[in-house]
C-alpha cells in the first residue's frame, strides 16, 4: 500500500481532531461517530493493523475508512511536519486497497458502479447533462477564453443547477468570456479518486484532458471546488496543463471592473469555506473579496473559518455515499448551528455540494425562515 | 454477550456501543509501550445517568469497567487488563458553568483541555485554567485525576490541588458529590468537609467514575514572557529552582535537557514563564527573576539565553506542540516517559541517572522537570522515544522505562501515573498498612472488583 511507511508514525495525539483554536471537534467523521477509530489517527493505526494481519477486512473497517470526508483538517492541524502532508493520501491509499479487494460499503459500490455505467452518480442520461443551462442562452464552447465547467452536481442536482445558473449568469453579465460543453461535459472524477478508484479516475481525467484539448480549451472556470481541485492538482500528471480557476476567483478579479454590485439591505452574511477551495488550495481571499464588494453586505466570520472551517460533510465522496448520515451530530447540522449562533441572515457558500448539504441541514434544524443558504452569485443577484 | 450488547444499547444508544474488532483493537492500547489488552465493549455514555446504568449493569454481571478520557496517559492505565467495558467519556463534553467572580469552571468528565481553553478565551478572556503539556484533546478530568500538572503549577500546585468538587458514580451505582457541592449549590471549594476527593484522585479509575468536576481558574493576563536560564552544571539546578521560586513571580518553572538540537546538548535549561497586567509589571517581574539568579550570572556560571521571537512564542505556547513532536524522533510514532514526583534537590542525581540509563539501554532521551508549588516538589520526567514498527526498539524503551522506575524509587521519588509493573515496584516499597488501607477502601467501594481491575492490586 502506498504511504504504508507513515502509518506507524502517527502518535494519535489528536491535534488532527480539532481546529487551530481547539474549540470543538473538527474532524467530520470523528464528530459524528465519536469512536477513536473514526479519527484520522484511528484510521492510520487500523490500516497498519490491517496490513499486519491484526484485523481483517470487514464492512465495519470499510465504513470507518470511507466515512472520512477528505476535508484536510487533519493535514492542516497535524503537528508532525515530516509526514503530515500525506495523512489524507494514506487514508485514500487505504481506500484503494479496499476497492481492489472489492470490499467497499454498498453506497460506495453503487456510486462507483453508476460512474462506470452512466458517467454520473445520478444515473441520468448524458444528454441531460447540459439542461441546467436551458434558457440562459449560454454559448457552447468554441474557443472563448474560458470553459465554464458545471460538474455533476451543477449539471444534475436541482440545488446545484440553481447555483450553476446563477454563477454562469453573473459571469456572463460581468463580461467574462466563456462557453460550456453542455451534453459533451464529463465528470471531473474528484470523488472517484477520493473513494479509492484510482484507475477509473485516471481514465476520467484523461478523457477530460483529451476533450478539453480537442476543443482548444486553455482556461477552465470550475463551479465546484472539487472539480477545481482535481483539474488543478491532478490533471497535470497526465498533461492536463490548463489554467484552472474557481468561479469565485473569476468574480474576485472582475468585481472591480464589473462596477458596484446591487445594493442589499444590510445583510449579515457568513461565509462557509469549502474544503477543496480553502484547506486544499488555500484560497480564502477571493470569495470574501466578492462578498465585501456587495453593497449592504456585512461579512462576519464564524469562529471556525478559513483553515479551521468545519467541513459540511460532503467531501471525500460522502455527498453521494452518505456514510456520515443524518442526525444532530452530522457535520452539516453542527455547521448550520454554528452559523446561526452568529446571528447571520445568510450562510454564503461557494460549492454546490456545500449548498445542498447545508440547505438540507437548515431544514433539519428548522431554520428555513431564519437562515438562507446562498451561493456568492445568488447573493449578487438577489433583488 | 448479545444480551449485554442489547442492554448497553438501550442505555446509551446502539450507535455508541461497539464490540467490533476495530474498536476493540484501538481501545486495547495507548501510545506507550504497554502490551494491548482487548475490551469486550466500548461504550460512550452521554450523561451521569447513563454512566450509572452502565455501572449497575456491569455490577450485576461482574463485568470490568475502565473509564477513559483522552486516552493519552501513555502508561497503559486505560487498557482493560481483564476485558470488559471501556467507558469512553468524551460524549460528556459540556461546560456546565464558568463563574468569573469565584474563578471556577464546572465541566463534564469528557471536556477536553482544548475545548475549555477555547471557551474561556472566547467567553471569559480574563480567565484561564492550568494547561498541561498533553495535547489539547486530553480531558480535564483525566489529567486532574492522575495528579497532572501544567502551566500554572508553580503558582498553584498539582492539577488535583485545583479541584473544587466532583460528582462521581460509585462502583455500586450511587451518585455522590464531594466538596462544597455536596452541601451547597456552589462548587467553590473542597473545604471544609472531609476531603473525599481523595477517594478518586490517583486511583487510576479503580474506585469509581468521575462524571463532573469543578476546577479553579486563574487570571489570564495580557502580557506574557519567558526567560530561559542556562547552565552546564546540573548541581546548581536545585538552588536555581529554589531561588526562582522564592521570588514567587513566575507562573511556571520548568527545566529541560536534551541531546538534540546540538546547541542544547550538555546544558541545563530552566524556563521561567511569567505574566502581568501591564508592561511595567512584566518588566518588574522580569527584574525580580533576574535578581533571584544574579549571583550565578555574576559568577558567570549561568545566564539567560537570548531568545528569538519564534522560540519565545513556542515556549509560551500552551500546550507546547514541540513536546508532542518528540514522538517522531525515531520516525516511529511513539514515546513514553517516567514522570516522577520527587523533591527538587534530587534533580542532579535524577538527571545523571537518566543519562546513564539511556546510554545503557541504547536509546535517546529527553529529560526535564516541572516545579510544583513553590518548589515543594517537582515532576521529573525521563522520556524515551521509540519506533512502534520495530519491536526491538519498543522493547529497548520499555527496558529503559522499567529501569528508570526502579532507579527513581531508589532515590526516594515516586513514579507518576505508574504502569502496572511500576505499580508493583511501588507496592513492594510501600508501607504495608498503607497498601492494606488502599485495599480496604477499594473493597468497600467496589465489592465486586469491577473497576479497572488489575491496577494497584497485590502481585498474583
Amino acid at each position: 500500500m502506498e504511504y504504508a511507511d507513515i502509518l506507524h508514525r502517527c502518535f494519535r495525539c489528536g491535534y488532527c481532531k480539532l481546529p487551530g483554536n481547539y474549540q470543538d471537534l473538527n474532524c467530520p467523521s470523528y464528530l459524528k461517530f465519536r469512536f477513536e477509530t473514526y479519527s484520522p489517527g484511528g484510521r492510520l493505526w487500523l490500516l497498519r493493523a490491517w496490513l499486519d494481519g491484526e484485523i481483517k477486512t470487514s464492512p465495519h473497517l470499510a465504513q470507518i475508512l470511507f466515512s472520512c470526508a477528505g476535508c484536510g483538517n487533519c493535514v492542516e492541524h497535524c503537528v508532525f511536519p515530516k509526514f503530515k502532508d500525506d495523512l489524507l493520501n494514506a487514508i485514500v491509499a487505504g481506500r484503494q486497497e479496499i476497492v481492489s479487494e472489492g470490499a467497499v460499503p454498498p453506497s460506495v459500490r453503487d456510486y462507483l458502479k453508476a460512474m462506470q455505467l452512466y458517467g454520473n452518480p445520478y444515473k441520468l442520461p448524458q444528454d441531460d447533462r447540459g439542461r441546467w443551462a436551458d434558457g440562459l442562452g449560454l454559448e457552447p464552447y468554441s474557443g472563448q477564453e474560458h470553459l465554464f465547467y458545471a460538474g455533476c452536481v451543477g449539471a444534475y442536482d436541482e440545488r446545484g443547477q440553481k447555483m450553476a445558473r446563477s454563477v454562469a449568469t453573473v459571469l456572463r453579465d460581468w463580461g467574462i468570456s466563456f462557453g460550456i460543453l453542455g451534453a459533451e461535459e464529463r465528470c471531473d472524477g474528484n470523488e472517484v479518486r477520493y473513494l479509492g478508484e484510482n484507475a477509473l479516475f485516471e481514465k476520467m481525467a484523461k478523457e477530460n484532458i483529451r476533450l478539453f484539448k480537442e476543443a482548444g480549451v486553455k482556461k477552465v472556470i470550475a463551479l465546484s471546488p472539487h472539480a477545481y481541485h482535481a483539474m488543478k492538482n491532478e490533471y497535470p500528471k497526465w498533461g492536463g496543463d490548463f489554467e484552472v480557476h474557481h468561479y469565485s476567483q473569476m468574480l474576485a478579479k472582475a468585481v472591480k471592473k464589473a462596477g458596484p454590485a446591487p445594493k442589499q439591505d444590510n445583510l449579515r452574511v457568513i461565509f462557509h469555506d469549502p474544503c477543496y477551495l480553502g484547506r486544499h488550495n488555500k484560497e480564502y481571499r477571493a470569495p470574501r473579496k466578492v462578498l465585501k464588494a456587495i453593497g449592504g453586505v456585512r461579512l462576519v466570520e464564524m469562529q471556525r473559518s478559513k483553515g479551521d472551517a468545519l467541513c459540511c460533510g460532503g467531501g471525500g465522496g460522502n455527498f453521494f455515499t452518505d456514510i456520515l448520515g443524518p442526525g444532530p451530530d452530522s457535520p452539516a447540522r453542527v455547521r448550520v448551528r454554528e452559523a446561526w449562533e452568529t446571528g447571520a441572515d445568510v450562510l454564503a457558500v461557494a460549492c454546490p455540494k456545500c449548498a445542498k448539504m447545508l440547505e438540507d441541514a437548515v431544514k433539519a434544524e428548522g431554520l428555513e425562515e431564519k437562515l438562507a443558504v446562498m451561493d456568492l452569485a445568488e447573493i449578487i443577484q438577489a433583488p | 454477550m448479545g444480551n449485554i450488547t442489547r442492554e448497553l444499547s438501550d442505555i446509551v444508544g446502539a450507535q455508541y456501543v461497539s464490540n467490533e474488532p476495530e474498536e476493540q483493537f484501538i481501545y486495547s492500547r495507548d501510545m506507550g509501550t504497554m502490551e494491548p489488552r482487548q475490551p469486550d465493549f466500548v461504550v460512550m455514555p452521554a450523561s451521569t445517568e447513563e454512566v450509572r446504568k452502565v455501572v449497575l449493569l456491569a455490577n450485576r454481571e461482574g463485568i470490568p469497567i475502565v473509564p477513559l478520557g483522552g486516552g493519552l496517559v501513555l502508561s497503559g492505565l486505560s487498557r482493560p487488563l481483564k476485558g470488559g467495558i471501556v467507558l469512553d467519556m468524551k460524549r460528556m463534553n459540556r461546560i456546565l458553568e464558568v463563574n468569573e467572580m469565584r474563578r471556577y469552571a464546572v465541566v463534564e468528565a469528557g471536556v477536553s483541555q482544548g475545548v475549555l481553553q477555547a471557551y474561556l478565551k472566547r467567553h471569559h478572556p480574563k480567565l484561564k485554567h492550568s494547561v498541561p503539556d498533553a495535547p489539547p484533546i486530553a480531558t480535564i478530568a483525566g489529567n486532574v485525576l492522575i495528579f497532572g500538572s501544567g502551566h500554572l503549577s508553580h503558582a498553584a500546585g498539582f492539577h488535583s490541588d485545583m479541584i473544587n468538587g466532583m460528582e462521581a458514580v460509585l462502583p455500586t451505582g450511587e451518585i455522590v458529590r464531594v466538596g462544597s457541592c455536596a452541601a451547597s449549590p456552589h462548587w467553590f471549594s473542597r473545604a471544609p468537609l472531609p476531603d473525599l476527593s481523595g477517594l478518586f484522585v490517583g486511583w487510576a479509575g479503580t474506585t469509581g467514575i468521575v462524571t463532573k468536576l469543578a476546577i479553579t481558574l486563574f487570571p489570564d493576563r495580557p502580557f506574557n514572557d519567558v526567560g530561559v536560564f542556562v547552565t552546564e552544571d546540573e548541581e546548581l539546578i536545585p538552588d536555581i529552582l529554589n531561588r526562582v521560586t522564592r521570588a514567587n513571580v513566575a507562573e511556571d518553572v520548568t527545566a529541560w535537557m536534551t541531546p538534540k538540537p546540538e546547541w542544547a546538548r550538555g546544558f541545563q535549561h530552566v524556563n521561567v514563564a511569567f505574566s502581568a497586567d501591564t508592561r511595567e509589571e512584566l518588566k518588574w517581574r522580569w527584574q525580580l527573576i533576574r535578581l533571584s539568579l544574579k549571583n550565578y550570572m555574576d559568577e558567570k556560571v549561568g545566564g539567560f539565553m537570548m531568545l528569538p521571537p519564534p522560540m519565545k512564542k513556542a515556549l509560551i505556547e500552551a500546550p507546547a506542540v514541540t513536546l508532542t513532536r518528540f514522538a517522531d524522533v525515531r520516525k516511529g510514532g511513539g514515546f513514553e516517559y517516567v514522570g516522577t514526583i520527587m523533591p527538587i534537590d534530587l534533580f542532579p542525581e535524577a538527571y545523571r541517572a537518566g543519562l546513564e540509563i539511556a546510554e545503557r539501554c541504547g536509546t535517546t532521551y529527553s529529560t526535564g522537570a516541572r516545579v510544583i508549588g513553590l518548589g515543594h516538589c517537582m515532576m521529573f520526567y525521563f522520556a524515551y522515544p521509540f519506533n512502534r514498527a520495530d519491536p526491538s526498539d519498543v522493547q529497548r524503551a520499555q527496558g529503559a522505562l522499567e529501569e528508570t522506575n526502579r532507579v527513581v524509587l531508589d532515590m526516594g521519588g515516586i513514579p507518576w501515573k505508574a504502569e502496572v509493573p511500576a505499580q508493583q515496584e511501588i507496592i513492594q516499597r510501600m508501607d504495608p498498612n498503607t497498601f492494606a488501607l488502599m485495599n480496604r477502601i477499594r473493597e468497600a467501594l467496589d465489592p465486586r472488583g469491577i473497576m479497572n481491575p488489575g491496577n494497584w492490586e497485590p502481585a498474583a
